[in-house]
């Protein structure tokens, strides 16, 4: 059954495989990490703030994010992105967004939702007394936030948040719906243009299951030391 | 915003000539949902086989249970519906491989396999969670009875711990619907996929995504409501308190 099986197509594309694939793949995993985080840390303020209006605005916008496949916003914001900047840039006509920013506007908004949900757990886990003794303090809310809610909401919800970068990493293989060359991308073309599905679907397999593996033990390794350390 | 809105695209004939965009919308919920039916029955059924042998006594099993979990939980999902669709039947005697490449609906019953052994890697994650949480004395005073250890789990543990796990279980209940969506590479017709080729047929790309997002939303208030119902149904009481956080020990 492995008879016909060419393994040096995998050797021949390696340089496109991680060079072009993989650098688009972690990029797009880092950068949405860093702006879900923000934007996720700002809107589970909002959804925990007293502010009339605002905690439902956050949630309803959370709510509508979660409820619908990623595939199905992956598909909304690649239409929306040129209009949304058409809007900022007042632009005539719907702007040319380029794959890569489509891709990282739509990951960033969608995770900042899942984000929201986890630092909403962080920022819960503070005893009140700690937000009531910062105020007592007379410190401002966003310094209290600043200086004493967010450090160990941050520090709690580090294996979480980590975990849910893990799920990022695989889920930003479903750009392939918006025909983006991320890692899968690139496997499947090569697939395509030789042939070789069976190969680089499997080559594709073993590469994200040892980065996601190796990177799920670290974090079980981190979750350990913290709970030492406590 | 220079978009021509136009809401009532919904009820003009798609090309096929005999169905409206509306109903066409319609069928492709129905795949999501029959596929997501069916794929949880094996999340569930195989779920709680593997969630079973990582708390069982017997070491080689407990390895055997993480490690299936470790695989289906480590690669993409996409990456998995294209091992099923595309590898799997080059790797079969050539027979086999054939009929599986040919068989109507073959797409449907490749999602229905992976979408399952998916999700049943997280379900069996989360009956060893919920075999856990129970006190150890449990498990003792089921063997100390005389019940054998697949008594105990049929009648002390599991009894209890599925309970425990019913909200975790909804919430991959709602993610096996969502992911349904990835079976569209594979090129089946659900809710997403429908609602991508009405956007390609009618030009009313946000019409047809705002559609299928209210779909998806109207799904999830029935699976959210009906889970609560299951959830008040089946609780025992005293044992878990409904509604409110359990009380810091």
């Amino acid at each position: 059954m492995f008879s016909n099986i060419d393994w040096n197509v995998i050797i021949r594309s390696l340089p496109y495989l991680f060079f072009d694939g993989m650098r688009f793949t972690i990029m797009l995993t880092l950068m949405a990490t860093a702006g879900g985080i923000v934007i996720g840390t700002l809107l589970a303020m909002a959804r925990l703030s007293n502010i009339p209006g605002l905690s439902h605005v956050a949630g309803a916008y959370v709510n509508l994010i979660r409820s619908m496949p990623l595939v199905l916003v992956i598909f909304w914001f690649y239409f929306l992105v040129p209009y949304i900047g058409q809007w900022i840039t007042g632009a005539s006509r719907p702007i040319q967004v380029g794959a890569f920013l489509s891709a990282l506007v739509t990951f960033t908004l969608f995770e900042a939702a899942y984000f929201c949900e986890i630092m909403r757990a962080g920022i819960q886990s503070i005893p009140r007394g700690q937000v009531q003794a910062a105020q007592a303090l007379g410190m401002s809310y966003w310094t209290s936030m600043r200086e004493i809610i967010l450090p160990q909401a941050f520090r709690n919800m580090l294996p979480v948040l980590l975990t849910q970068t893990i799920i990022l990493f695989q889920d930003t293989s479903l750009v392939y719906v918006i025909s983006v060359t991320d890692f899968l991308g690139a496997a499947s073309k090569i697939a395509q243009r030789d042939g070789r599905l069976v190969e680089m679907y499997l080559f594709a397999a073993i590469v994200y299951f040892v980065i996601s593996l190796a990177a799920s033990y670290a974090v079980r390794r981190l979750q350990q030391r913290i709970a030492i350390i406590r | 915003m220079n978009y021509n809105w136009n809401w009532g695209i919904f009820f003009q004939l798609s090309p096929d000539g005999t169905y409206t965009y509306l109903q066409l919308l319609l069928f492709g919920a129905g795949w999501t949902l029959a596929t997501a039916l069916l794929a949880w029955v094996i999340a569930l059924s195989v779920g709680a086989v593997v969630g079973v042998i990582r708390t069982s006594p017997i070491p080689w099993l407990v390895r055997l249970g993480n490690a299936y979990v470790e695989l289906f939980r480590n690669i993409p999902l996409l990456v998995q519906m294209f091992l099923w669709y595309f590898v799997l039947p080059e790797l079969m005697p050539e027979a086999i491989g054939d009929w599986l490449k040919q068989s109507a609906n073959a797409s449907f019953y490749n999602a229905v396999i992976c979408l399952g052994l998916y999700t049943s890697a997280r379900v069996a994650e989360q009956v060893k969670a919920g075999i856990l949480s129970l006190r150890s004395g449990q498990r003792m005073a089921g063997l100390a009875m005389g019940l054998t250890l697949p008594q105990t789990y049929r009648y002390v543990l599991l009894p209890m711990a599925f309970r425990i796990i019913l909200p975790p279980l909804s919430s991959e209940f709602l993610n096996i619907i969502k992911n349904s969506s990835v079976a569209l590479t594979i090129g089946l017709i659900e809710l997403t996929a429908a609602a991508r080729s009405m956007a390609e047929f009618s030009f009313q790309v946000f019409e047809a995504f705002t559609g299928a997002t209210v779909i998806y939303i109207i799904i999830n208030i029935i699976v959210v409501n009906g889970m609560r119902w299951l959830e008040r149904r089946v609780s025992v009481p005293g044992f878990i308190s409904m509604g409110q956080p359990a009380a810091a020990h």
